[in-house]
């Protein structure tokens, strides 16, 4: 027998080929479906039920999801990136057609009718349309789904979508509105103790001297402390006590080696001075520096996460077996990374994602999953929750790091770049635990490993620092120079969007001032040197939605602004127009966004997570930078990290261009953040005459480019 | 440890427990209404919010013994599932909500608003959601679904 090709499975697929990890019928009505994305306030239960409910042709409310469970859903590895619908999605899609081909395979053998006058409805079998008696429960004896997926089922026609495409209620929404236990926050066990971590206040600090009785005259009921080298946490029953002693307890723990830091790296400009690893990305350097050369430098600082609440686990260890509760990102690769510091088999660890707040990178939760992990090791059969205090939140969350971006252009003689470099300093934009270490608690036993050498998210995944720095127009060379600064002042990983905002803040900002020398409409600028058809219709469609008109005079206080980015070059298009008030401050009055992410599994979840990106690219723009100072990060709390309000925010308008058509899906979570900042920073700039490229556009800042003026 | 009286969400309620015990903590871990979430623990960014006597306030940092005698009201005392309050069917009707860790709080900081002034413009509920932090960005839905709520109970009321 000659083997056929194979089609090539999407890589989650590819990873996890079993059906039956995917898709089971255990039960009369029901259907078990698993996916090992997770939601993390992006509505991605939804979208996957919306997938496999169309594809199985069952009803969403008979499907059971499992999600980001080591013992119940496949290895899909982290969900970020915004790859969740545009891989995990593609691969549950797949899985479930493979699933309803074999049924119908199955039951044409079964009634001897050729299998291409059967469908599937709500479950059941029919031919020609008429029930048949058979179903997927009468079927699935027979049908064996411990199986590989061969990749070669046929999907549904899109035009047949009932569900896909049209909009569905999340279905998470309504238990948060009413108050039920949703989070792991809310989680609670018989038993349970409460846990605060005394935190390392720097990598390599050591514990000199702990004033044990002063921590318990502070406390008013018992409390138990649990040390593991340098690792300290207070327990006890009662959660009130256990904080209010973790709330005093720096002064009575004194610790010892604690390098400092130098406040001087808050600015990123810090970075220019740092030894770097360098690559070159696309074309060569020229030989010689063309004439009409263009030159500027955009700086951001760091940001925070900034989740609105503080990250939570729970952690129980019994019978030589740990269980673990966690809102991370990545239930396998966190498994993982725990069988490493704990020395114990994976198969001996469970981790099991539960909702937390909103998350936008890598945060606080695989570390906090780690401290309860440990506390729960020295506490057989005790259910621990540990909840990290908030300004340890702030002060520990890993960072999205601080950037400097140049362009260098040289033009053409329309004033056109025919050649041009983004040049981008940053720290790394990954530090997940899944590749080795990384995890806070783990780093202050005793036998700690080595923490892995820094690297940046690679090429193929879409780039960390150098995300979007490559410009999708239409220039005859372009390259990206990158200086990968290993040592950074606080630790840095993933915050949505990555190095894309400011990349594509020092683009699109160096576009209009291009569009300006040359004195030609931004709109009209862009569109000459951009043959891309998606990008050009998202462009013009937000110009439409916003009546763009050219000519507009700048320096009058009021500012219109656009800006494009394809997330990533290879997801979701988005094109913003951003119109802005500045007297002391920049006032938000109006922002219009178009995005092209593809087929669309649900309109308004797409747009939901557009808006968020735009209310959250709007609040790192005007208002986030992390402070520093010897101790570290010196912005703890919500008063010395602002964040957008609601009286900050605009109307916000969002549509997608063609969300119907027959095209793969965009991942869109993160496409609309870049081009809001950009379109902000524009529109600021027509507002003042004047151009700020430093982020945030502080008061400061906005007063001092008004005293220049 | 004291014995203080008052009402959650209209029911008669005895807590013994340290007078200084954040009142949050006492919703949540001893009353086991978990709706009331903590963000911050030091009044910045509404999360915990409650209502007091009708008034909006943080329980994180009101300690168990302000509350002697008084009403209560949390999340769960708004509406059901079966019987929605107008803003909880307003925020499922505008899907108004990512993560929803910090939606308790602004219900509660809307129905302060709500119960107070029926006729809100978009600026003054924006103003009286101020001390709400959502970090997700379903600040435009939040906007529009208390926009929603409030003209539904006018119609309610006008029936």
């Amino acid at each position: 027998m000659s083997a056929a090709p194979t089609p090539a499975l999407p890589p989650t697929l590819a990873n996890n080929p079993r059906l039956d990890q995917w898709v089971r019928f255990p039960e009369r009505g029901r259907a078990v479906v698993a996916t090992g994305k997770v939601e993390i306030g992006q509505g991605i239960l939804t979208a996957m039920l919306q997938i496999a409910a169309e594809e199985l042709s069952i009803p969403p409310d008979r499907i059971e999801l499992h999600s980001g469970d080591t013992d119940l859903s496949p290895n899909e590895g982290y969900t970020s990136g915004s790859q969740s619908i545009q891989y995990g999605g593609v691969a549950l899609r797949l899985a479930c057609a493979e699933v309803r081909a074999l049924f119908l395979d199955e039951a044409a053998a079964k009634l001897g009718a050729p299998t291409e006058e059967l469908s599937i409805e709500d479950g059941a079998v029919l031919r020609q349309g008429r029930p048949t008696g058979e179903d997927y429960w009468s079927l699935a004896g027979a049908v064996d789904l411990a199986r590989h997926a061969t990749g070669g089922a046929t999907l549904k026609e899109i035009g047949a979508y009932g569900l896909v495409g049209h909009n569905m209620r999340r279905v998470d929404l309504g238990a948060k509105l009413f108050g039920q236990s949703v989070f792991v926050h809310d989680m609670k066990f018989d038993g349970m103790v409460h846990a605060r971590v005394v935190r390392q206040p720097r990598p390599g600090a050591t514990i000199g001297k702990i004033d044990e009785a002063g921590l318990r005259r502070a406390a008013k009921g018992p409390i138990e402390l649990v040390r593991d080298g340098n690792f300290l946490a207070i327990l006890g029953a009662d959660e009130t006590v256990v904080e209010t002693v973790a709330a005093v307890a720096a002064t009575h723990v004194a610790w010892e080696n604690v390098e400092r830091v130098n406040p001087q790296r808050e600015e990123a400009r810090s970075l220019l001075q740092q030894p770097s690893i360098d690559r070159l990305i696309g074309d060569p350097e020229p030989a010689s520096p063309a004439p009409g050369r263009y030159e500027a430098s955009f700086t951001r600082m760091h940001v925070a996460h900034a989740s609105v609440a503080p990250s939570c686990a729970l952690a129980l260890y019994e019978g030589g077996k740990l269980q673990v509760w966690t809102h991370c990102q990545g239930v396998y690769p966190l498994r993982a990374a725990l069988a490493r510091a704990l020395k114990l088999d994976p198969a001996a660890i469970s981790v099991r994602h539960v909702q937390g707040p909103g998350c936008y990178g890598h945060n606080g939760a695989d570390d906090a999953a780690t401290d309860a992990a440990i506390i729960a090791r020295s506490r057989p059969g005790q259910t621990v929750r540990v909840r990290w205090r908030r300004e340890d939140e702030f002060a520990f969350d890993p960072v999205s790091p601080a950037m400097v971006v140049s362009v260098h252009a040289a033009l053409d003689d329309r004033g056109r770049p025919a050649d041009w470099t983004t040049e981008i300093w940053s720290g790394r934009h990954s530090s997940r635990p899944g590749g080795g270490g990384n995890l806070l608690a783990a780093e202050a036993l005793p036998d700690a490993a080595e923490p892995p050498q820094p690297v940046d998210v690679p090429e193929a995944s879409g780039g960390g620092g150098t995300r979007n720095g490559m410009p999708l127009y239409d220039f005859a060379k372009k390259r990206i120079l990158h200086h990968l600064v290993p040592e950074t002042p606080v630790r840095t990983s993933a915050l949505r969007g990555l190095g894309a905002t400011i990349n594509v803040y020092a683009i699109e900002m160096a576009m209009d001032e291009l569009s300006e020398r040359a004195d030609i409409d931004p709109l009209a600028y862009r569109l000459s040197v951009l043959s891309d058809k998606r990008a050009r219709a998202v462009l013009e469609h937000a110009a439409r939605m916003s009546r763009w008109q050219p000519g507009l005079p700048a320096g009058t206080a009021k500012g219109r602004g656009i800006a494009f980015a394809r997330y990533k070059n290879m997801a979701a298009y988005a094109a913003v127009v951003a119109e802005v008030e500045v007297e002391e401050e920049v006032r938000l009055v109006n922002i219009w966004c178009a995005a092209d992410a593809g087929l669309v599994v649900n309109p308004d979840g797409a747009i939901n997570q557009l808006e968020g990106n735009i209310v959250q690219a709007a609040s790192w723009a005007l208002k986030e930078g992390v402070r520093l100072d010897e101790t570290g990060i010196a912005s703890r709390d919500w008063e010395s990290y602002p964040v957008l309000r609601f009286s900050d925010v605009p109307e916000i308008a969002v549509e997608l261009v063609d969300p119907k058509a027959d095209r793969p899906p965009l991942g869109v979570g993160e496409a609309s953040g870049g081009p809001t900042a950009a379109a902000i920073g524009n529109a600021v700039a027509h507002a003042l005459g004047a151009r700020i490229r430093d982020l945030p556009l502080s008061r400061e800042r906005i007063m001092a480019a008004l005293l220049r003026g | 440890m004291q014995l203080v009286s008052f009402t959650v969400n209209g029911r008669a309620a005895g807590v013994t427990a340290d007078p200084d015990t954040p009142l949050l903590d006492v919703l949540r871990n001893h009353l086991g209404l978990a709706g009331t979430k903590f963000g911050c623990g030091a009044e910045q960014c509404g999360a915990c919010m409650v209502l007091i006597d009708g008034q909006p306030e943080k329980s994180c940092g009101k300690a168990l013994s302000t509350v002697a005698g008084k009403a209560v009201v949390t999340v769960e005392g708004l509406g059901t599932p079966d019987r929605p309050h107008p803003l909880q069917q307003a925020f499922l009707d505008e899907q108004a909500g990512q993560c929803g860790y910090c939606l308790a709080g602004i219900l509660v900081s809307a129905k302060a608003l709500l119960d107070k002034n029926p006729s809100p413009s978009r600026h003054q509920i924006a103003a009286a959601l101020d001390d709400n932090i959502c970090r997700c960005g379903s600040h435009p839905r939040i906007l529009k679904a208390v926009a929603r709520a409030a003209k539904a109970m006018r119609e309610g009321a006008a029936r």
